[in-house]
């Protein structure tokens, strides 16, 4: 039998646990770090860990391997040293190690999970998202069930390496205990309170066999919750310890808020479609015999809306004409958009006026004109009504450029229209130019963005009047869509990627449509379309 | 569905064609209908019909044949087409995904997205066509509204390589996959696959089968732009990017000291002049972004074919690159550039 002595200098009080043990598997030498590490084992007591006795039963028969095992709250490794016949096994504790390893995992999860979290603002998206990771990284299948309305829960599920797949049934949640309350906020119920077996038929995906364990967490949210997360281990699994359930929550108040986040976004998101409808451009097309095309583009890239509008209002209630407007209003941005639409709303209004562009001007003048206010605006009236092939063109600029026609023959003039702009002054005046569109020739109305803008290949050159006459001249005989398309592409690539101020063009032409009937040449002839 | 004719050997692209060129509008529905009507099925009108006559507005424009104002009424035509073979062929029920259809911002070339859209509506997918002139922050509101399965992207124009792969990458960031198409992207697809894109295809027939044979992969974590391009850490794009319009106005103030003709030049010329210095220096700054050399060689030859249609004397895009070439002294991988560039046209003359 060895003794201190034999096994070397400082052997008592090493930092590391030693038990050299015997052939017959009797501990024959401990160390202090090993006495208080194995409280139970004493010199001369069998060796009683069966994962340390199959290994070193092991070395006894030619082996050298280490063992890997745990010894009461432990982690430890065990090196084999021959010792003579006996083995001297140094204990290795760690312990340490194991949690710090265990801890990165669970790091680099939480890391992996925020960023693909974070990924979509779409509510249907985030749920499938906290599904697919909770069932690879914590469970074997994963649901995920949002708070639902009138009895049905939407809800999304995905088994471990499959895909998300979403479901909404009719269900009551309080038949799985601590779902009701995870769904009204309440705080968790321990998983050990919770039978499997109870796990009601809809909680389990297809083919998952029989559920081990299972455990609800809430997702919370911004006030409301968000919804809860069911993880779920088959029968033949571990079930969850307190260690995971406590960081399933972790991964939970993560899922929670963004998904919130989604449902944020998304409710915003509606709200600014809804109000935002009534801003856009709307879609331009053929109105009694006359085609009538638009482009658009706001200022700044993230705004769908600007100080720039246009819309096209077709005959009707006594009127023979249609009555385009194009205008621009002091400001940009969602300002100013909203403004346009107040302007739009009043023209609207003022439509059975249309007949008479001052008179129609000066009322939208009164109406702006409060003296609280400083909004002005200016505006081209387009009326135009079809006059056998031609269309007839009453045209009327206030305080806006006026508009310009580009003849069949490539040949562009100036209307001669002017007037004062609207919102600022008690009285306006202005002047309506009458023009007559032969087949072939456009009109196009257009807001000082297109000719204002700065850039072109040499950087600072404004794209100006002339080169938009020189753009006009090339679109001779075109249809309105493409003059109205060309005319705002050169502006826009006029600008490059430098800023521009908002854009609006609308083109006017005869349509090209066999002309079927036309009473007397005047009113609303009807045309193919 | 009833047998369905091949449109090969017909004379209906021809038909098309015509009517689209005389801008007859009603002529060209007619075409497109007669083909329907005799049992070519609608994918086939769109993409073999409309696709082919919109192929060879491209081509015409490229060799200078058709005017820019007659290859915007020809597309003009065509969208009608398009849209009045919506109202005539019956919708299928939706049998697959949501799919968004969007052009690169900047891109005014939107019929082959728009083809797209179509035939992945005949085929049965849920469909969002926001066309184009989309700029990336509308493009990326959409996909959080609608969580679509993937974004088919499109760009015809190769200097828009940059900010396509700037909107791939806020796609992916969003959760979304990307295919793309157009000829930005190569007729290979190589800029496709450099940029990250999970799917590429030469077509719109091809963009349909592939998506309807498998969702394409999410991407999976965060990646920037630079992830995928390791070269743009040298600053040579970024500079000659940044410095284009007065690389440019260097270039042609040179120019009219070397070339005597320039001096007699109008108005119209020197716009023209200045216009292609820029599309020059733009073809340079992708060439750099993308590190293919090819993308800015082809360049050059395209252009020396249309100087020499316009009768512009072949040295002065050789005088040009000089000056160009003297200017980026300090940029070892644009020098480079512009003298395969300058080999390029030594080869043509």
């Amino acid at each position: 039998m060895p003794n201190q002595a034999e096994a070397g200098p400082g052997w008592p009080a090493a930092p590391v646990a030693i038990v050299v043990v015997d052939t017959d598997g009797v501990v024959a030498d401990v160390n202090d770090a090993g006495r208080a590490l194995l409280p139970d084992v004493a010199v001369g007591t069998v060796l009683a860990d069966p994962w340390l006795r199959d290994a070193h039963d092991r070395v006894l028969a030619g082996g050298a391997e280490t063992a890997i095992g745990r010894l009461g709250e432990r982690s430890i490794v065990a090196h084999p040293v021959r010792h003579g016949a006996d083995v001297a096994w140094w204990l290795v504790d760690t312990t340490a190690e194991e949690e710090l390893r265990l801890e990165r995992r669970r790091t680099d999860f939480l890391a992996t999970a925020s960023s693909a979290l974070l990924a979509s603002l779409n509510p249907d998206r985030c749920m499938e998202m906290t599904a697919q990771l909770a069932a690879t990284y914590l469970a074997d299948a994963a649901l995920v069930i949002a708070p639902g309305r009138q009895g049905w829960l939407p809800m999304v599920s995905c088994v471990r390496d499959g895909h998300p797949v979403r479901d909404e049934r009719v269900a009551n949640p309080d038949e799985v205990p601590g779902l009701g309350e995870a769904l009204r906020g309440f705080p968790p119920v321990p998983s050990r309170w919770i039978d499997p077996a109870g796990a009601p038929e809809w909680l389990r995906p297809p083919d998952f066999g029989e559920v081990g364990s299972l455990v609800v967490t809430p997702l919370p949210g911004h006030g409301v919750p968000a919804g809860a997360l069911v993880l779920l281990r088959r029968s033949q699994q571990a079930v969850f310890s307190d260690d995971e359930e406590l960081f399933a929550r972790l991964f939970a108040a993560r899922a929670g808020s963004a998904l919130s986040a989604a449902h944020a976004y998304a409710q915003q998101a509606l709200i600014t479609d809804v109000l935002m409808r009534d801003l856009l451009p709307p879609a331009l097309r053929e109105v009694g015999g006359v085609d009538f095309a638009g482009r658009y583009r706001a200022a700044l890239d993230t705004d769908r809306v600007g100080g720039d509008f246009y819309d096209v209002h077709p005959a009707g209630d006594g009127r023979a004409e249609t009555l385009a407007v194009l205008g621009d209003v002091c400001g940009k941005g969602l300002e100013a958009a909203v403004l346009t639409g107040k302007i739009r709303t009043t023209l609207r209004a003022l439509l059975p006026m249309a007949d008479d562009h001052q008179r129609l001007l000066r009322l939208l003048n009164d109406a702006l004109l409060t003296p609280a206010s400083t909004r002005f605006a200016t505006l081209v009236l387009a009326s135009a009504v079809r006059d056998g092939a031609a269309v007839l063109l009453r045209l009327t600029a206030a305080g806006h450029p006026p508009p310009l026609v580009v003849r069949a023959n490539g040949e562009v003039e100036e209307v001669d229209t002017r007037g004062m702009l609207v919102g600022v002054l008690p009285t306006i005046r202005s002047r309506t130019a009458t023009v007559t569109l032969d087949p072939a020739d456009t009109c196009l109305l257009y807001t000082d963005g297109i000719v204002e803008v700065r850039g072109g290949p040499l950087g600072n050159e404004m794209f100006g009047e002339r080169r938009l006459r020189g753009a006009l001249a090339e679109c001779a005989g075109l249809p309105a869509e493409a003059t109205a398309e060309r005319i705002h592409m050169l502006a826009m690539q006029w600008a490059g990627d430098r800023p521009h101020d908002d854009m609006a063009v609308v083109t006017i032409t005869a349509s090209r449509g066999q002309h079927l009937t036309a009473v007397g040449g005047h009113g609303r002839g009807r045309y193919t379309s | 569905m009833t047998a369905t004719r091949a449109v090969a050997g017909t004379r209906y692209p021809e038909l098309l064609w015509d009517a689209v060129l005389a801008c007859d509008e009603y002529a060209a529905r007619d075409v497109a209908f007669a083909a329907l009507d005799a049992g070519v099925s609608a994918e086939s009108v769109l993409l073999d019909v409309v696709g082919a006559v919109q192929r060879r507005v491209g081509v015409e424009w490229a060799a200078a044949r058709i005017t820019v104002a007659q290859e915007h009424a020809a597309t003009a035509i065509n969208e009608r087409v398009i849209a009045a073979l919506a109202t005539r062929t019956p919708r299928p029920a939706a049998r697959h995904g949501r799919i968004t259809v969007s052009c690169v911002d900047g891109e005014w070339h939107a019929l082959p997205a728009r083809l797209l859209a179509e035939t992945l509506t005949l085929r049965g997918f849920t469909v969002d066509y926001l066309g184009a002139q989309v700029p990336a922050p509308h493009l990326v509101a959409h996909l959080h509204r609608t969580a679509p399965e993937a974004v088919a992207l499109s760009s015809s124009i190769p200097t828009r390589l940059p900010v396509a792969h700037a909107t791939i990458t806020a796609c992916q960031a969003a959760g979304v996959p990307v295919i793309v198409g157009g000829a930005a992207f190569g007729a290979d697809g190589r800029y496709a696959r450099l940029l990250g894109a999970q799917a590429w295809a030469p077509d719109a027939r091809a963009a349909a089968d592939r998506l309807a044979a498998a969702p394409l992969p999410r991407p999976v974590g965060a990646h920037q732009p630079i992830d995928d391009l390791p070269h743009l850490a040298d600053q040579e794009y970024s500079m000659v990017a940044r410095s284009a319009t007065s690389l440019v106005a260097a270039v042609y103030a040179g120019l009219a000291e070397r070339v005597p003709a320039m001096r007699d030049y109008g108005e119209q010329e020197r716009q023209h002049t200045a216009q292609d210095l820029a599309h020059i220096v733009d073809f340079l700054a992708t060439a750099l972004y993308v590190g293919d050399e090819e993308l800015f060689t082809g360049f050059v030859a395209w252009t020396a074919g249309i100087l020499a249609a316009r009768g512009v004397p072949p040295h002065a895009l050789h005088a040009g690159l000089d000056l160009l070439a003297a200017r980026l002294r300090d940029f070892p991988r644009a020098g480079r550039l512009v003298a395969a560039g300058i080999d390029q046209l030594e080869r043509i003359h």
